[in-house]
């Protein structure tokens, strides 16, 4: 167990079905927080689960396995906060999972449109409206049902998979070397937090301890992201209720950042920045003192297109009270990240397993209480504030023009890595396991947007078909993340 | 009402004049392949490669098509022969183009076509398709329209229904599962219509050139009038290409 935001599992004790389904129990029941469950599907057809747990002190993992015969009890109705997992675990290795009240596919395969099994409802009030899986912007694919009665949405039911591209199989077919590249596109406006969860996992299970400064580094390139996507939200819920004006000012103001980006690494969506061993870019002393300039002059117009846009009318009316989830809610389907703390829970991985960066310079935990969509976009407006405010800290430390890549060595047998990193929308979770030999035999990589998307489901009951667009943009979720 | 006052002044004017002059400060945009020669046998810019964008050794060749701008291939050139300048007019009409060399360091400009300057040169209507795409290129063609770039000044937007457009900008390798969505869409555009290749997924597969999951097909049967490099592309590598292809003036109107 360890306060870290990386774990390295080299002697593996690998449960029966029946022992490991008690002692996940027993974790669940005492408190123990799920951040991932998944299996791998081994060539003696055995399937190795692996769940990874987050209590008081820090991160665990229980392993265990099952065979298609046993097949796998399912905790969802009990913990349903599972329920993705255990889909995905039946979809990925095809175990049967006793006991769960709907095995909805995950992403792939997709079956035809025509046989796709949705949700039934009946009655003479009851409509579907279909839409997707290519919608009226440029956004990528994916496929919603609203159930309504009358005006009122009973239910959305949202179909996903129309991105899957292969990305955890791709990974471990490649070289190590060819990984980072490779995560930056699991969800491409993620590309640092994936990049960061993927180099914590290669250096735990490589045995490399990266210095401070390449931590640091690290550190401003993710809140530089967060920056950017808070602000590509907040622009979007604006211009989905007609607020031209914070639409093409927060808009503008993303530029700034993004282009930030690019000046310390080359791409504004920093790319090619974090690499397994390092950082390839640094950032020197003219840019040190350049960056909390810059930083000053975003906020304050910042403040003044927040100010404009919290004060008025039409965007209280509009925002207040849609789209809510409650913290109860929250917390029984396992929500995470932004949209988890806006609903009032204290999910932040910076606070609760800060690393050496967030050891450094502290991250307070932004939240909000209402879960409604003026809560998921006030929680932007605040942890911008914040993520400003730290990189101006961070900036003027020490030693971060000195960073370097350093070599990663053979990787060790039969090991099992964990990397996780709290990116803009939640946390992301990348686990490497390798063979007798050393070499990747299994990745799993996990989007928040994986657990994130049935809160938006959720978010949808009671509401109107009108408040899907800002309960959409408010949470923002990945299609690529989910689909891998 | 001041408050928005406020919020205006400070905005200031923000649209970029001269489209065709911008210099994107520090971007990784285009590969610059030293005139030096290589060691022999060595090959450890293709070893670095994630996309197999080196498509020749000798001289040495470089696909942008494939290349996704990582930047990976240069530290490991013991030569030091590999360099990235942030040159942004990359885009191309014919796929072969988008190989570059010592000797042919950039595609060749993109000359205005009679064609499409005609059907489109005052008026085009863009659907984009994401078809695999993670996020990143459909962000940078959110980018093009956005108070910046402002491509609508010149008459070119995005638009909701295919009924309603000319072309349609596809982003990402085209996976299994949007293959038939892509296809529909396609379909339901009215002549005339054309495909446009946007980001290294698109051009050539880029990472996902080998996955299972990619199916290529529709491109075997609707080649693109326009290959956009990069990943993403830079918002200029785009708006760039447009203007040229369909004779628009520099700083016009």
């Amino acid at each position: 167990m360890t306060l870290s935001p990386h774990l390295l599992v080299s002697a593996q004790n690998v449960l029966s079905h029946v022992e490991f389904i008690h002692d996940l129990r027993e974790r669940l029941q005492d408190g123990a927080r799920p951040l991932t469950y998944f299996g791998e599907k081994r060539a003696d057809g055995r399937v190795e689960l692996t769940a990874l747990l987050q209590d008081a002190s820090g991160l665990s993992v229980l392993q265990g396995q099952a065979t298609g015969d046993d097949g796998l009890p399912a905790l969802t109705v009990q913990f349903p906060q599972l329920h993705i997992f255990e889909r995905e675990i039946h979809e990925q290795t095809g175990l049967s999972m006793p006991g769960h009240p709907w095995l909805k596919p995950v992403r792939s395969p997709v079956a035809p449109m025509g046989t796709y099994p949705f949700f039934q409802m009946e009655g003479k009030e009851v409509h579907e409206v279909a839409v997707g899986p290519i919608h009226a912007g440029v956004i990528e694919p994916g496929h919603f049902r609203f159930l309504c009665l009358g005006e009122q949405v009973h239910h959305l039911e949202i179909q996903l998979g129309y991105q899957h591209r292969g990305i955890e199989e791709l990974l471990v077919q490649r070289p190590v070397a060819h990984g980072a590249a490779l995560v930056e596109t699991i969800a491409g406006d993620t590309s640092i937090g994936h990049a960061w969860a993927f180099c914590r996992a290669v250096e735990a299970l490589a045995g490399v301890d990266v210095p401070l400064e390449v931590e640091i580094v690290r550190g401003i390139a993710l809140e530089l992201e967060r920056i950017a996507m808070h602000l590509t939200g907040l622009s979007g819920i604006a211009t989905d209720i007609g607020f031209l004006q914070g639409g093409t000012t927060w808009g503008r103001l993303r530029t700034t950042i993004i282009n930030l980006s690019m000046q310390l690494c080359g791409s504004r969506f920093g790319r090619g920045w974090l690499r397994p061993g390092g950082v390839r870019f640094g950032i020197d002393s003219a840019q040190a003192a350049r960056i909390p300039v810059i930083l000053k002059d975003f906020q304050r117009d910042m403040n003044t297109v927040t100010e404009l846009f919290q004060t008025s009318l039409s965007v209280n009316g509009r925002l207040h009270e849609v789209g809510t989830v409650t913290a109860e809610r929250a917390a029984e389907i396992g929500l995470v990240g932004m949209a988890a703390r806006a609903s009032g829970l204290d999910l932040d991985l910076r606070t609760s397993l800060p690393g050496a960066a967030f050891t450094r310079l502290p991250m307070a935990l932004s939240k909000q209480v209402t879960g409604d969509c003026w809560a998921r976009g006030a929680i932007r407006v605040d942890e911008i504030t914040r993520s400003v405010a730290w990189i101006a800290q961070a900036v003027v430390l020490p030693g971060l023009d000195n960073v370097r890549v350093a070599p990663i060595p053979a990787l060790p047998p039969n090991a099992l890595a964990i990397g996780v990193c709290e990116g803009w929308r939640g946390e992301i979770i990348h686990a490497l396991q390798t063979d007798e030999a050393g070499t990747l035999r299994h990745f799993k990589a996990q989007d928040p947007s994986l657990r994130n998307w049935f809160g938006l489901a959720l978010s949808l009951r009671g509401n109107e078909i009108s408040d899907f667009p800002i309960c959409n943009k408010s949470f923002d979720l990945s299609y690529c993340g989910n689909d891998l | 009402m001041f408050r928005s006052l406020r919020v205006r002044i400070a905005q200031g004017r923000q649209y970029i004049g001269d489209l065709r002059a911008a210099s994107p400060a520090n971007f990784r945009g285009l590969p610059v392949i030293g005139a030096a020669p290589c060691a022999s046998a060595c090959q450890a810019c293709v070893d670095a490669c994630p996309t197999q964008a080196f498509t020749r050794l000798d001289p040495l060749e470089i696909d942008l098509g494939r290349c996704i701008q990582c930047g990976d291939c240069a530290p490991v050139c013991p030569e030091q022969k590999l360099t990235f300048s942030n040159g942004c007019h990359t885009a191309a009409v014919r796929r072969e183009d988008l190989l570059i060399s010592a000797a042919r360091p950039t595609p060749p400009p993109i000359a205005v076509s009679a064609a499409l300057k005609k059907q489109f040169g005052r008026s085009l209507r863009l659907r984009s398709v994401s078809a695999g795409g993670c996020n990143g290129c459909e962000a940078e063609l959110n980018a093009v329209g956005n108070v910046n770039f402002d491509l609508g000044r010149y008459g070119i937007e995005f638009v909701a229904s295919p009924r309603h457009a000319d072309g349609l900008v596809l982003s990402g390798p085209i996976t299994h599962n949007m293959a038939e969505p892509l296809q529909l869409c396609f379909d339901a555009q009215p002549r005339p219509r054309f495909v446009l290749a946007f980001g290294a997924c698109a051009i050539s597969g880029g990472l996902f050139a080998q996955a299972p999951q990619v199916e290529r097909l529709f491109l075997a049967h609707n080649v693109p009038v326009l290959y956009v490099p990069g990943c993403p592309p830079h918002p200029l590598t785009l708006v760039v290409a447009l203007m040229d292809v369909l004779g628009i003036a520099a700083g016009t109107p």
